[in-house]
């Protein structure tokens, strides 16, 4: 228990760190730039209570927006993210697994299973996250543009760092 | 009501991804007009500390350019030097002065007294890939920075000071589509509103200059002074493109930033002692309404 409280607390440092200190610089062709720092929420364990999983997205939306100046714009996401991650995993796994193995990684699942997890909280965070920050449907298309080329890097990176560090 | 009370313990998640929703989604719409932005901006001091302490690690790859542009701008100002050393050995007025460098031109008014004074901080923090940019620099209240105060880099145009901290401030960039700057074409002093449709991070747009006025591609565009933040003819940047809407009164004019908001790490900060009074008088005008 304190073991996975220290481990989460550890990613949760991380990965905000990563997303504010480095990938907020990184802007490919003028428009593509990744938010990595979901990866917190893809990793936390089958059975965090949902709660939590809600006070967590709400939490790390704000360390975020704290420090990139979009006061509320990542927390409204996360939060949803929080709420809905509990009913999408009902669907895409089985009681099986879930009940087998403690959280959703790419050692203990397969990279197919994987990616298209990541995929789809990533697809659903960037839409909104892109859609919120414009604020406006001027330009929507150019929005849209944006949000998937984001989402493919950030997916990418995701699965790529999975490989990198917590390959047990 | 014992049913009540099972059914929000059994629902409890719901009402609480309803209550954090609601709250960031209203914390998005007040933080709209980015005046009202008060709280948890990156001026706070444990955004500030980390970025002040990463911000060298990324600043390096950008020091070679950061040197040249301040020893241009060095060059620049000895020269100005020069001159207005110049005049007041001859006490005539030297043209120079007012064409070449309106840093030094424009600092006084016709009292001869100096309004703008400049101050060095250095940059951060800094973004362009969101719709809305701002730079955090390491001075804050502590060190004389005030909201309000203008920003430039080697003379030219960054943005405007919104939140101070203690030891950081949060700078809102012209890479920012809640912040309209008025701007001038040089040559004939038509001047129109600066904003920024958050696409290129190189390019701005000028608005509202109208169809009669003749534009060129290649004009330099100059800070009016109006808001009193910046001294009047600090450089914008340069008119790339022009187009005339069908049935539009008004010309749509790309800008090509003077300023490579990617390598920004050195920047001064102007500040405008007669600041006070003048929006005093405009607040004046205002209630007579």
């Amino acid at each position: 228990m304190v073991n996975n409280l220290l481990k989460y607390s550890l990613i949760f440092i991380v990965s905000v760190l990563l997303q504010v200190l480095v990938l907020n610089h990184i802007l490919i062709f003028r428009m593509i730039s990744p938010f990595y720092y979901l990866i917190f929420l893809l990793l936390l364990p089958y059975d965090t209570p949902r709660a939590m999983l809600i006070f967590l997205g709400f939490i790390l939306g704000l360390s975020i927006d704290a420090f990139t100046n979009t006061l509320g714009v990542h927390a409204a996401v996360c939060v949803l993210i929080g709420f809905v991650r509990p009913a999408i995993l009902n669907k895409i796994s089985t009681r099986e697994t879930r009940e087998s193995v403690s959280a959703p990684r790419i050692s203990t699942m397969s990279l197919n299973w994987f990616i298209s997890y990541t995929a789809i909280f990533v697809t659903i965070h960037h839409l909104l996250l892109f859609m919120l920050e414009a604020f406006t449907f001027q330009g929507f298309f150019f929005t849209l543009i944006r949000a998937i080329f984001s989402g493919i890097l950030s997916v990418t990176l995701i699965v790529i760092s999975q490989f990198l560090f917590f390959r047990k | 009501m014992r049913n009540l009370f099972r059914l929000i313990l059994r629902y409890h998640y719901v009402f609480l991804f309803l209550i954090l929703e609601i709250f960031s989604l209203s914390m998005v719409v007040s933080y709209n007009n980015f005046q009202q932005a008060k709280f948890l901006t990156s001026s706070n001091g444990i955004s500030g500390y980390f970025f002040e302490n990463f911000a060298g690690v990324f600043q390096v790859f950008d020091l070679k350019k950061a040197n040249t542009e301040l020893a241009e701008e060095n060059a620049e100002l000895r020269t100005a030097l020069q001159h207005y050393q110049l005049r007041s050995a001859n006490n005539s007025k030297s043209s120079y002065l007012t064409e070449r460098n309106p840093l030094i031109a424009m600092t006084r008014d016709s009292l001869n007294k100096i309004v703008y004074f400049f101050t060095t901080a250095r940059v951060i923090n800094n973004s362009v890939n969101q719709r809305h940019n701002f730079l955090t620099l390491n001075k804050g209240r502590n060190q004389g920075v005030k909201a309000d105060m203008g920003v430039v880099s080697a003379g030219r145009v960054v943005g405007l000071v919104t939140n101070v901290g203690d030891n950081y401030s949060t700078v809102i960039s012209i890479l920012n589509e809640r912040w309209k700057l008025s701007a001038k074409i040089k040559r004939n002093d038509f001047f129109g509103s600066l904003s920024w449709n958050g696409r290129d991070y190189r390019k701005v747009q000028l608005n509202e200059i109208p169809y009669h006025v003749p534009v060129q591609n290649g004009d330099t565009v100059v800070t009016t002074g109006f808001s009193g933040s910046f001294p009047e003819g600090l450089e914008i940047g340069i008119v790339s493109e022009y187009t005339l809407g069908s049935g539009s009164n008004f010309y749509k004019i790309d800008v090509d930033l003077a300023v490579d908001f990617r390598s920004i790490v050195q920047v001064a900060l102007v500040e405008n002692r007669q600041l006070k009074e003048i929006n005093k008088l405009e607040s004046l005008n205002n209630d007579g309404k």
